[in-house]
């Protein structure tokens, strides 16, 4: 893909970026970063790309640790978003804070 | 249509899942199904990239995501509802040393003769990911209470530390291949992660966090570009993204503005939280 569609697609990723987080009630500002943090995990794609080409030891080496890293990010950070939010539910008798 | 056809089709499914995921966590009713879409989204993202042509070496992927399972899931079962916010530094901080080793190797496989528009991005990943894993990993030490602040680090020292690993980036951009330059660089955007957060009160941490948060999302964006990658591309800019958002109604919501919170030092820390 050419550099000028890349590029273009990131700046539209960013306004949507943007757009996607208006008003958010203070109580859901850690679930919602903490579910951001995991969809940035999506890092662990370049080790995932990078391990079959990849050559010697030192190189394999560092990219295990990265998977090992990006699926930490991932997997961990849905998960601890799910029991964020969970605690939620149980306090759902409160009052709604959506506007 | 072909298989890279197919595989450029789920990514377009997969971010815009990551989307609506997004859009669904921010109202406290569907925030639960929010996490989930995007959880599916990011299965997808990661189903459709073991598909591509010349994806190997499984024994060592097998290996690296069963380390990050076995370590992740025990790591998010077991933390404590009050201990949130220093686990999502950690998990944040990680994402970060996965770009940055990514980096590093990109950078290794070619003998550190790359094109720019790989080159460049490839640096700036490198930089940002360094900062957040660094930083990420010294705002966890200080919440979980393992490290005391107190240590108060001079604006000029802040602004050295920022200018060595931009100089050296520079000096691999116009020509040289030096690996040992680029390892510089690491560690002095480590250096840098971790003096800018060392000064910061526990109280002002979850912005710090936040804004970790979204450096790691733009070096994965950054990451993306120089591996062709609209996955990558697309999401790591959305959490660049609306992570700044957050991070700004964060900061908002303690009384503090994101310049006080990095550069006003130790002793003025929480105005609200």
């Amino acid at each position: 893909m050419d550099l000028l569609t890349e590029l273009a697609i990131l700046v539209l990723a960013a306004f949507v970026g943007f757009e996607v987080i208006s008003k958010v009630p203070n109580t859901l500002h850690t679930p919602l970063m903490s579910g951001t943090n995991a969809i940035h995990g999506i890092v662990v794609l370049g080790g995932l790309l990078l391990i079959g080409p990849a050559e010697g030891f030192l190189n394999e080496f560092l990219l295990v640790i990265a998977i090992a890293f990006g699926t930490i990010n991932v997997v961990g950070g849905f998960l601890v978003t799910d029991r964020m939010l969970g605690m939620f539910k149980d306090k759902k008798k409160k009052p709604e804070l959506e506007e | 249509m072909s298989r890279n056809d197919v595989i450029q089709l789920l990514y377009i499914v997969a971010f815009s899942m990551f989307i609506t995921g997004l859009r669904m966590l921010r109202g406290p009713r569907t925030a639960v199904r929010g996490n989930q879409v995007a959880a599916v989204g990011m299965a997808i993202a990661v189903g459709a990239t073991l598909a591509q042509p010349g994806v190997g070496d499984w024994l060592l992927i097998v290996i690296g995501v069963a380390i990050g399972v076995a370590v992740g899931v025990p790591a998010a079962r077991s933390v404590k509802m009050t201990a949130m916010p220093q686990m999502v530094a950690l998990f944040n901080g990680v994402g970060g040393g996965a770009v940055a080793l990514i980096s590093v190797v990109e950078f290794r496989g070619a003998g550190g003769d790359l094109p720019a528009q790989e080159l460049i991005p490839i640096l700036f990943a490198a930089i940002i990911g360094s900062i957040s894993f660094w930083g990420s990993n010294i705002a966890f030490l200080k919440l979980q209470e393992l490290m005391k602040g107190g240590l108060k680090t001079p604006k000029a020292v802040t602004a050295v530390l920022a200018a060595i690993p931009v100089a050296l980036a520079i000096v691999i951009a116009a020509g040289s291949e030096s690996e040992l330059l680029f390892w510089l660089i690491l560690l002095s955007a480590g250096a840098l992660g971790i003096f800018a957060v060392v000064p910061i009160g526990g109280a002002d941490m979850p912005v710090v966090i936040s804004t970790l948060n979204a450096f790691t999302g733009l070096s994965a964006a950054a990451a993306g570009v120089a591996l062709d990658n609209t996955a990558l591309i697309v999401a790591g800019m959305l959490v660049g993204a609306s992570g700044t958002i957050l991070t700004k109604q964060m900061a908002e919501a303690m009384n503090r503005s994101i310049g006080n919170v990095f550069f006003a030092g130790v002793g003025t820390g929480g105005g609200g939280a």
